[in-house]
Parts: C-alpha cells; sequence; structure tokens
C-alpha cells in the first residue's frame, strides 16, 4: 500500500500496529465477548444474581464488553498517535451520555410533576 | 512516542522531533478512516436519541402487551451469536485486506455476509411474528419505540450487507487499489460499531424487560 | 397515481400565497432567462455547480443564504406590517392560517438557510484558507453537502406554490404537529426539507472537522490556529453531534405521521413532552454551532483591524471549547415551564448562567485586544464594535431569561423573541456581514464598496434597535408571540416602531444590494493587487486574491501564530520562491453532489405528497448516482509545475 497508517497527526482508526499479532487479537476480543454475553444472558435469566442488583450488573457487563469491542476489534489504545481518536470518541460518549440520562432523568420529572394519572391527582376532588 | 516510531514504516528525515500536530497534512488512509470514524460518532448519537425515546416509552404498553411477554431471550441470544460471529469474521476479512490476500477477503466477507444474512433475517421472524400476535408498532407507545430501535439498527445492518456485496464487486472489477481497501476498511470499522450498538440493544430492550 | 396531490395544492383562490408564488416563480424564471440569454449555462456549470472547490462552494453557500434572507425578511416585514394594524378589534391582512405559515416559515428558514448556511458558507471559505492546505478533507462530499442544502431551500419553496407550509412554528411541537390536528401537507414540507438539508449539514460538520483535525499544514499545530479554525471546529464538532439529534428526533416524528406509530400522540403511551426534550436537546447547541463561528470571525477581524494579536488566544481558545461542551448541558432552559420540578428546574438555570462565563471572557478579550491597537475603522470592525453592544444586552436578557421564575413570567412573549432577535441579529448576523466583508475581496479580487458598507451597517444597527427594544417592552406588557391580532390598543405605538424599525433594516438589505452592483461595476477602482486588502494576520492574505484553484502552490511552512504577519515582519522573500514547484493534485470536478440533489428533491417532494412510485425512483437515483461515483477512478487532475509558476503571482484575475 502506498499510504503510509500513522506518521503525520495520528493513526487511522480501527488501524493495528502491527498485522501479525491480530488475528490472535481477534480471538481473544471474540472469547472474552461471548463470554461477557453469555454472562449477561445468565445474568439476566437464572435467578441466582440478587434482583435489585441485576440492571447494575448487566449495565456493567455491557459497558466492558463495549470496551472489548473497541479494544480487540476497534484497536482502540491509549497511545499519543491515537487521540483524537480517543477525545472524539470521547465527545461522543458524553453527548450520548447526556441524551440518554439527561432525557431520562427530565422526562421522569416531568411525569411526575405533570402527567394526571398520579395517585396524589387522582385523590383530588 | 518512541514506540511508534520503531514499528511504523519509514518517514521522512526528523519527523520524530516534530510534535504529532505539526507535520502537516495526514495521508488519505487516516483522513477517510478518521471522518468514516466522526460519521459512526454522529450515528451512534442517532441510536441515543432512540434509546431515549426507548428508555422513556417503554413502560407506556397503553394496556398492550410488554416487552417481558413478547421477548423470546433464545432467540435473541442465537442473533447475538450471530452478530458477534460477524464482527470477527469481519475482522479477519480487514487483516485479509491488510495482507493483500484477495481469496481470503472473499471468503471472510461470504461468512461475513451469510452471518449478517441470519441476523437481518432472525429480526424480520421475529418483528413478523409480533406483528401476527397483534403487537405491531401502531399498538402502543413501548412498541413504537421499539420497532424503532431495534428496526434501525436492522435497517443498518441491511445496508451494511448491500455494502458489503458493493464491496465484494469492486474488488473483482477495480482490484486491491488503495481506493478499494480504505472502502474495505471503513466498512469493518461500520461493522463493528454495530456490533457495539447491539450490545446496548440486547442488554436495554431484551434483557431489561425482566 | 400523484398520491395527495391535486390542482386544489396550487393557492388559486388566496390572493397573498398566489401573488407571493408568482412572484417567486418569475423571479425564478427570469435568472433562468437571463442566464440563457447570456448563455451562462456552460460556465456556470463548469465553474461553479459542478465545482468541488471550497472557495466556489463556501460562496454558493454565502449566495444561497442572501437569497433566502430576502425570502425570510420579506415574511418578516408581512408579520410586522400585520401586528401594526391588528389592535383592538381589527384583524389585519393576513388571515391567521396564512399568519401562521408566515411565522413558521420565518423562523424555519432564517435559522437553517440563512443563519446555517452563512456560517457554513464562511468557513468552508476560509478554514482551509488559514490552514494552508489545498481544499477540505473531501471536497466531493463538500459539493454533495452544499446541493443538499440547496435541495431542502428548493423543498421549502415549492411549499409556496404547491400545497402550504407548517403552522406549527419553527419547531413543529407535537401534538399540533401530529396527524390528528395538521392533517396537510404543510409539516411534511417542513421535516422533508429539514431531513435533508440537515444530512448536508451532518456531512459538511464531519468534513470541516475532519479537515482541522487531521489536514493542516506542517507547522500548524493546534495552538497555532487562528481562532476562527477553533470555534470552526467546536462549531463542526457540535454539528456532528447535535444534528443526528434532530434527524432522529424528526424521523421519529416522520413514522407518527406516515405509518401511525405512537411517539408524541396523545394516545396509546405517547409523550409530546419527549418530542420537546429531544428537539431541544439539538436546539440548544445549534444555536452555538450558529454564534461560535460568528465569535471567530470578530475575532479574526479585531485582532487585524487593531493591528494586534488576539489578546489572551489560550482563554479564547479555552472559552470556545468550554461552550462547545457546556453548550449540551443547558437545553431544558427552554421549556423550564413545561412542568419539572425545581430542583431540576435549579440546575438547568444555573448552567445557563454558567455558559455566559466564556461568552463574557470573550467579549472581554476582544476589548482587550482593541485597547492599545492601531485601530482602523473598516467596515468589517464597523459590524465588530456593534456587535459587542449588541451582543451583551442580548446575553444580559438571556441571564434573565435562564432565572426559571423570571422565564415563567416572560416564557414564550415578545420578550423572549426580542431576546433570541438581539443575539441571532446581533451576533450572528453582524457576524456574517463582517465576514462577508472582510473576506469577499479573498474571493473575487475587489473590495466591496466601504461608504455604501457603513450606510448598510447604520441601518441594521439602528433598525435593530427600534425594531426589538419596543419588543422587550410589549413582552413585559404581556404581548405573547405567534399572536394574528391583539386587543390591547396601548401596544400599537409600540408596535408601530417596530415596523418602522424593520423598514430601517430593509433599507440596509437594499443597500446591500446596491453595494453589490455598484462594488462590482467599479471593480477596476477597488481591485485588491497585493492579495492583502486589511493588512491581515493569517495565511489566507498571503495568497493572490482571488485565489488560485489550489491555493497553495507549496504548502507554507507555519512556524508559530499569526503566520502571515510573522512572515511580513521578518520580510523574508516569498516562500514559494524559495522552494522548488512540484506538479499538486487537485480534485477533478463532479456532478455527483448537484445529480444526488435533483432526486433528493423528487424524493423529498414525492415523499410530501405520498406519490409512491416517485419515491422508489427519486431514492433509486440517489442509489444509482453513489454507485456511478463509487467506481469512478479518476478523481483528480495534476497541475504541472509550470502552470503553477505561471499563475501563482498573477494579478488578481476576475472572477
Amino acid at each position: 500500500m502506498e499510504e503510509q497508517d500513522t506518521t503525520p497527526q495520528g493513526r487511522a482508526p480501527g488501524r493495528h500496529r502491527d498485522g501479525s499479532r491480530s488475528a490472535k487479537t481477534y480471538l481473544i476480543g471474540l472469547a472474552l465477548a461471548a463470554i461477557l454475553t453469555l454472562a449477561s444472558f445468565w445474568a439476566a435469566q437464572s435467578g441466582l444474581v440478587y434482583g435489585p442488583a441485576v440492571p447494575i450488573l448487566l449495565a456493567a457487563l455491557a459497558v466492558g464488553q463495549m470496551g472489548v469491542h473497541l479494544v480487540f476489534f476497534l484497536h482502540i489504545s491509549s497511545g499519543p498517535e491515537d487521540t483524537n481518536n480517543i477525545l472524539a470518541l470521547a465527545f461522543g460518549v458524553f453527548v450520548v451520555g447526556l441524551v440518554v440520562f439527561g432525557s431520562m432523568l427530565i422526562m421522569a420529572n416531568l411525569n411526575a410533576n405533570m402527567m394526571p394519572a398520579t395517585p396524589a391527582m387522582q385523590m383530588q376532588p | 512516542m518512541t514506540a511508534i516510531a520503531a514499528s511504523s514504516v519509514p518517514r521522512e528525515m526528523d519527523a520524530g522531533d516534530v510534535p504529532l500536530s505539526q507535520r502537516g497534512p495526514a495521508s488519505p488512509e487516516i483522513v477517510v478512516r478518521f471522518g468514516f470514524w466522526l460519521f459512526l460518532l454522529s450515528d451512534i448519537v442517532i441510536f441515543a436519541a432512540l434509546f431515549a425515546a426507548y428508555a422513556v416509552l417503554s413502560k407506556e404498553t397503553a394496556g398492550g402487551p410488554s416487552g417481558a411477554q413478547l421477548f423470546d431471550r433464545t432467540h435473541t441470544l442465537i442473533e447475538t451469536g450471530c452478530l458477534l460471529a460477524s464482527s470477527f469474521t469481519c475482522g479477519m476479512m480487514s487483516l485479509a485486506v491488510e495482507r493483500l490476500q484477495k481469496m481470503a477477503i472473499y471468503l471472510w466477507a461470504g461468512v461475513t455476509f451469510a452471518l449478517g444474512l441470519a441476523f437481518v433475517l432472525m429480526e424480520i421472524f421475529e418483528f413478523s411474528r409480533m406483528v401476527a400476535e397483534g403487537a405491531g408498532p401502531t399498538h402502543s407507545a413501548f412498541l413504537s419505540a421499539f420497532f424503532t430501535l431495534v428496526g434501525t439498527h436492522g435497517l443498518h445492518v441491511t445496508i451494511g450487507l448491500c455494502w458489503l456485496v458493493v464491496m465484494a464487486a469492486q474488488v473483482g472489477t477495480l482490484g486491491l487499489r488503495p481506493m478499494v481497501m480504505r472502502r474495505l476498511l471503513c466498512f469493518g470499522l461500520f461493522w463493528h460499531a454495530l456490533d457495539i450498538v447491539w450490545i446496548g440493544v440486547f442488554t436495554i430492550v431484551y434483557l431489561g424487560a425482566g | 397515481m400523484f398520491g395527495k396531490l391535486t390542482w386544489s395544492a396550487i393557492p388559486l383562490d388566496q390572493p397573498i400565497p398566489l401573488a407571493a408564488s408568482a412572484l417567486v416563480m418569475l423571479a425564478g424564471l427570469a435568472v433562468l432567462g437571463l442566464i440563457t440569454w447570456k448563455r451562462l449555462w456552460p460556465y456556470l456549470w463548469k465553474e461553479w455547480i459542478t465545482s468541488v472547490d471550497h472557495k466556489r462552494i463556501g460562496v454558493m453557500y454565502i449566495v444561497l443564504a442572501l437569497v433566502m434572507l430576502l425570502r425570510g425578511f420579506v415574511d418578516a416585514l408581512m408579520m410586522r406590517t400585520q401586528l401594526a394594524l391588528a389592535a383592538g378589534g381589527a384583524q389585519g391582512y393576513l388571515p391567521p392560517e396564512h399568519y401562521d405559515q408566515i411565522f413558521s416559515a420565518h423562523g424555519t428558514i432564517m435559522i437553517f438557510f440563512v443563519a446555517m448556511t452563512f456560517m457554513v458558507g464562511l468557513m468552508n471559505f476560509a478554514v482551509p484558507l488559514q490552514l494552508g492546505i489545498r481544499d477540505v478533507a473531501f471536497p466531493v462530499l463538500n459539493s454533495i453537502s452544499f446541493w443538499l442544502t440547496a435541495a431542502g431551500v428548493l423543498l421549502v419553496n415549492l411549499s409556496l406554490v404547491v400545497g402550504e407550509f407548517a403552522k406549527t412554528g419553527w419547531l413543529a411541537y407535537p401534538p399540533l404537529s401530529e396527524l390528528a390536528y395538521s392533517p396537510g401537507v404543510g409539516v411534511d414540507y417542513y421535516l422533508w426539507s429539514l431531513q435533508i438539508s440537515g444530512v448536508g449539514s451532518l456531512l459538511s460538520g464531519i468534513n470541516l472537522t475532519t479537515t482541522i483535525l487531521k489536514m493542516r499544514a506542517p507547522g500548524m499545530g493546534y495552538m497555532r490556529m487562528p481562532v476562527f479554525c477553533w470555534t470552526a471546529l467546536a462549531s463542526n464538532l457540535l454539528i456532528i453531534a447535535a444534528f443526528p439529534i434532530l434527524t432522529a428526533t424528526f424521523a421519529m416524528l416522520l413514522l407518527d405521521r406516515y405509518l401511525g406509530f405512537h411517539f408524541f400522540t396523545n394516545e396509546l403511551g405517547g409523550n409530546a413532552m419527549m418530542y420537546i426534550n429531544l428537539i431541544w436537546a439539538w436546539g440548544h447547541p445549534e444555536v452555538y454551532i450558529l454564534i461560535l463561528p460568528a465569535f471567530g470571525v470578530f475575532s479574526e477581524v479585531i485582532a487585524t483591524f487593531s493591528e494586534k494579536p488576539v489578546f489572551g488566544y489560550r482563554s479564547m481558545v479555552l472559552a470556545t471549547m468550554a461552550i462547545c461542551v457546556l453548550s449540551f448541558m443547558v437545553w431544558l432552559h427552554h421549556f423550564f415551564t413545561m412542568g419539572a420540578g425545581a430542583d431540576v428546574n435549579g440546575f438547568f438555570g444555573i448552567m445557563t448562567m454558567i455558559i455566559a462565563v466564556p461568552t463574557g471572557v470573550k467579549i472581554f478579550n476582544w476589548l482587550f485586544t482593541l485597547y492599545g491597537g492601531q485601530i482602523r475603522f473598516g467596515v468589517p470592525l464597523y459590524w465588530a464594535l456593534g456587535f459587542m453592544v449588541t451582543f451583551v444586552v442580548g446575553g444580559m436578557t438571556g441571564v434573565l431569561l435562564a432565572i426559571p421564575p423570571v422565564d415563567f413570567v416572560t416564557h414564550n412573549s415578545l420578550f423572549l423573541v426580542a431576546h433570541f432577535h438581539n443575539v441571532i441579529i446581533g451576533g450572528v448576523l453582524f457576524g456574517a456581514f463582517a465576514g462577508y466583508t472582510y473576506w469577499f475581496p479573498k474571493a473575487f479580487g475587489f473590495r466591496l464598496h466601504e461608504g455604501l458598507g457603513k450606510a448598510i451597517f447604520w441601518c441594521w444597527f439602528v433598525g435593530f434597535y427600534l425594531a426589538f427594544m419596543p419588543l422587550y417592552a410589549l413582552g413585559l406588557m404581556g404581548a405573547t408571540r405567534r399572536m394574528q391580532h391583539y386587543p390591547e390598543t396601548e401596544w400599537q405605538p409600540l408596535m408601530i416602531v417596530a415596523l418602522i424599525g424593520a423598514l430601517v433594516i430593509a433599507g440596509g438589505i437594499v443597500l446591500a444590494i446596491v453595494q453589490l452592483v455598484v462594488s462590482i461595476r467599479q471593480r477596476d477602482a477597488s481591485r485588491d493587487e497585493t492579495g492583502d486588502p486589511w493588512n491581515g494576520r493569517t495565511l489566507e492574505w498571503s495568497l493572490p486574491s482571488p485565489a488560485p484553484a489550489w491555493n497553495f502552490a507549496v504548502l507554507p511552512e507555519v512556524e508559530g501564530r499569526d503566520a502571515f504577519w510573522a512572515e511580513k515582519h521578518r520580510a523574508r522573500t516569498q516562500q514559494s520562491e524559495s522552494r522548488p514547484l512540484t506538479p499538486i493534485e487537485i480534485p477533478r470536478n463532479s456532478m455527483i453532489g448537484v445529480v444526488i440533489a435533483f432526486f433528493a428533491v423528487i424524493l423529498g417532494f414525492a415523499l410530501v405528497w405520498h406519490i409512491w412510485w416517485m419515491a422508489t425512483a427519486g431514492l433509486g437515483g440517489i442509489v444509482a448516482a453513489g454507485l456511478a461515483r463509487a467506481w469512478t477512478t479518476a478523481t483528480s487532475d495534476e497541475i504541472p509545475a509550470a502552470e503553477l509558476a505561471d499563475t501563482s503571482h498573477r494579478e488578481g484575475a476576475p472572477a
């Protein structure tokens, strides 16, 4: 290939540093992701996990698996040549978090205050 | 810094002393893939809005069926397996692209396509079953949000399958020129990103509906 | 066969819409006729329509924005006239259903197709020049972005002739915008035109962000970039992160309207408040998408016309990026009155006040840049000074509105209308005019008429205060927005003052057209021979005016901030002479942008009117064009070194 991958202004996202080792990387990623997926389904299904903790455990497993995908499939690293990719990703994650959790918080608050069918409203004459 | 300098391909004279940000325009490969990376981030923000809508509306079943009554976790587990395996084979395809192995590209692209198609077919089956049971998207806000979120992901996978076919044709007709290789590697990014979105989908939608 | 489309879609029975659509069509036909008569089609096709040169595309964005400014301003004049008349029992001359369309179209056009388009145009034009590079990261994608914006514009204007526009305000809140309450095609026109142009905006945001982060000239480190590039970066990052929310939200509303989903309906669990939440999660970043590039323009203008580097460069950069992040954390202040509790309202109120801090930092930095400078009162500086005064007033009223209890009193009143016009006219529009005057010589090789430029400024400045200060008072007196008539006769005098203000602004717009004509006719007297008409500081002024298609024959080696200023003062010989010229590649023209936009208009129009075969054809056309492009291998031309040497030092040739 005529182009270089890493020289000026950073590395392309998804590019690995060393081609020879990455088949192994993908296999490790696959194994870890499969374990985490099965753990998620097991945690949701088995009933062995303390009920209220299930959502938290599921969230942790999902975040972990996303991390596995990022590191082993998308080859995101903490090296200086990856700074732009990581910063863009961080900004994206920040916005996703704000939109999802902000919306949930705001809507829950609005529903609590404004939706007519709450018990407090029904008690009024 | 030294690690990359050692491992990367030879470059102009004293580039190692110049800060990364002052080395002038990046190569087309980096530019194209960074642009595509930004596009993927924007795509994930679309999913964020749909996830937010689902999270807010998931309890609004309007007297209709709820997720716990509708979803079949075994089905979802098989779907997840297909997608995860296709992510792996897609990674293998990216490796074949970098090593310029044309037949391996076709092979892994074929396996990826088959797994992706299996995923899409399973989703279509699930959707049609739900509609047949009277749980179509017009039935409640919950179902609207469910069909839109999961359907948008399915639509992305379908577009990815079409893209894969086009890329196979491009490899066949244009050969492994840089332009084609860039697109193949961008496809890899796209496919892995869809798998990451799916982790969110199966966790929040299917497993969260307990 | 033609879905919902019948002859009754053409407003033959309503005199005002009929006259308006006839006027628009006549003007359009006149322009097309003139082009045909002058045999300009081959030139336009070759040099502009299919051009992928970022400078040409930037100019086309700005032309589009100026044309839409005329359209949007006519709407504004109609509204102001209506309100000056419709006091007491009077009903004015616009019936409510028409008035509703006018204010919806005015808001939509002014935000999406004037402010946004103008800013994207300025960024497209100036950012690659300032970074010292030959084009944006994806030149052909840039052309597609522009033409998709143009497609959205065309759809909005089609609604004037065929059918109707939305009557739901510029953000189309449900449940009013749902099928049950807006069965007509107006909301569909609104949604599809914004979806199409929104894709264009998103692609343009990705393009410019990649350009700024990955394409800078050698030596152009982050902390050496001109402030305008920083604000452009922040603005485009916001586009990438915010526009997808708009796309998704509109998609949900479209699903409600077309397929009977229940996201935002009143039935079966739908929640209209969710739409308002999501649309403002886009909408608040959007106002910073508009204002940040304007901040950048003012930074360049103030530094250039004070002959001083920007004061507090680092704090400027920090403030820009702080605004970029904070702008995502304030969106609830647009719906304080929807019923969130005191805790949530309080949080977002405080966040809103915090975002005023970095903006204040910028204002002080500009003041200190001016302080002790050798100030030249050129037209761009007039706009910058007018901005600083006006924007501070607008910012202060914004902080007032950020206090939830105050907002409960003033929400949806004319006070709010006055506030956002205060920041958008005083900020974005003044910035647009400053940038237009500032970079015009670089685009065309001659300056705009100075005296007329000052007259335009004074018309806008005085007109703005006359038109909007009364609205602050009226808002506090209880006048609400979007009312077609009002019972209180004591409001009328202020409404008449506001109309006079609008007429003064109209004078500014007419003078802007006059200025363009006069400047073109007198261009030989105002030619920019040096390429550096304002004694500039940044790299675009190191090029001849107009800049050659490839911008820099040899990429500059940047050694610090204000690269061109430093170079002038070192009195070095021109770099291109000291280094050998090598052949360069420039991207070849492409018709893909205009072809995709053509099919996008067909697709949008067909979807508005439920003509499914036509929608399929439009989509098929887009896919076919994309595939044809995917197999295009010859995408660039080589410019030999001899030609570079021949023309890179040429005298400014007419555009």
